[in-house]
């Protein structure tokens, strides 16, 4: 169970794959994700962005720690490869997803995501990778839950199914107040559709945090080379005797700079670069 | 109605647009006291944003006075933006002086570059 106004809570959370010699997929984790947000989980391959989200799902044990979420049958989740069974037709499918959601099911919502684009006779083994993308969003949309948990919900979806379904789940999210967590690489997608962010990498969380904060904490500079403290240097690269720095801030910047407020994905780019070499 | 159209790579935040877009109708008088603003819900599945912003969007507009939220039934238009229409004194003025420059021999960027640094000088530290 969770928290009154909190969806998805971890606590020191921990994955260890491989028994006692293995690898941590996660470590030390901790965030609380307030009910009704979009958030983004972000980070490089390997980050642990499906370990927790699989975590959140209850598909995986932790190591050490915990994670709260809501029960079973309030969340919904659609794994990256999006398992669906192969020898159902597209109504089979639906069906399923009716009666195992007695009570829950909303079949107008599952059918927005089909759309026209699906003949609902075809078998689930000769869609495309878009196509079984939208049975299975449709399947998650239908569930009504509480808490979505995406894992690369977009990465096979051409631009115009990418806009019109991340529609869809915005639409969702405006009138039943729905949890998103959606793990992404796309992140002018991101940018616009989530208000929160996680960012996780080497299997620790960097940034987590209402997007408009993180975006307001940091400042982009550029101008002549200087000392940047008392500020929180993110990344910085000089060019000549041009420097420019993404900072942290800390109280206000006096300086001879141009400042100006990142965007989304100015602020992952450069927390991304600066973590690539960082130890896990 | 009003349809909103976002541009990501704007560098204005997303909610200024709405709200922009939103006073921009109704300068132009595409939007009237009493016309319904679409619900945030459709907003966000024709524009793919996150629904707090449109909602932020339409604080904002509130805030100013120029709509109000009736509980139940959406957000409705209550006042009306500058000095009106098409047929306003002021965009005559402004047409005028815009055919002049266009034959004094400027192009759209140099007109567009004055209009703004005129506009920065007499509105300086006014809102949005």
């Amino acid at each position: 169970m969770t928290r009154d106004g909190i969806a998805l809570e971890a606590d020191l959370l921990g994955k260890k794959y491989g028994g006692r010699s293995g690898r941590w997929a996660l470590r030390e984790c901790e965030f609380a994700l307030p009910a009704g947000r979009v958030c983004a989980l972000v980070g490089p391959n390997g980050a642990g962005k499906s370990t927790l989200l699989a975590l959140a799902a209850g598909l995986v044990r932790p190591t050490e720690g915990a994670i709260r979420a809501p029960a079973r049958e309030q969340l919904a989740y659609v794994a990256q490869e999006k398992p669906l069974h192969p020898r159902l037709t597209v109504a089979d499918t639906l069906r399923m997803g009716r009666e195992l959601n007695p009570g829950r099911w909303n079949e107008d919502a599952a059918r927005r995501v089909i759309a026209d684009e699906l003949d609902p006779r075809a078998l689930v083994h000769h869609l495309s990778g878009g196509q079984r993308t939208r049975v299975a969003l449709a399947l998650a949309l239908g569930k009504r839950a509480e808490l979505l948990l995406l894992d690369e919900p977009m990465a096979d979806l051409d631009p115009l199914a990418r806009h019109q379904l991340m529609g869809l789940l915005m639409a969702d999210a405006a009138e039943h107040g729905t949890t998103v967590v959606m793990s992404s690489h796309i992140l002018t997608e991101l940018e616009g559709a989530c208000d929160h962010l996680l960012l996780l990498h080497g299997g620790r969380i960097r940034l987590d945090g209402p997007v408009d904060e993180l975006l307001s904490a940091h400042t982009l500079l550029r101008g002549p080379v200087g000392d940047l403290a008392p500020h929180t240097v993110v990344e910085s690269r000089t060019t000549g005797r041009q420097l420019t720095a993404l900072i942290r801030r800390q109280g206000p910047v006096e300086g001879p700079w141009e400042t100006t407020e990142p965007s989304l994905e100015d602020l992952l780019l450069a927390h991304l670069r600066t973590t690539e070499g960082a130890p896990a | 109605m009003v349809e909103y159209r976002i541009d990501r790579r704007s560098g204005v935040a997303t909610y200024l647009q709405i709200v922009q877009q939103t006073k921009q109708a109704l300068r132009m008088g595409l939007l009237e006291p009493g016309d319904k603003l679409p619900t945030a819900r459709e907003v966000v599945e024709a524009t793919a944003i996150n629904p707090n912003t449109v909602l932020k969007a339409y604080r904002e507009l509130e805030r100013e006075g120029l709509v109000e939220a009736r509980r139940g039934l959406g957000t409705f238009v209550r006042a009306t933006l500058g000095t009106g229409p098409a047929d306003s004194p002021f965009r005559g003025e402004l047409a005028d002086w815009a055919r002049r420059a266009r034959a004094a021999g400027l192009d759209r960027e140099d007109v567009a570059a004055l209009f703004t640094s005129v506009l920065k000088e007499h509105f300086e530290g006014d809102d949005a």
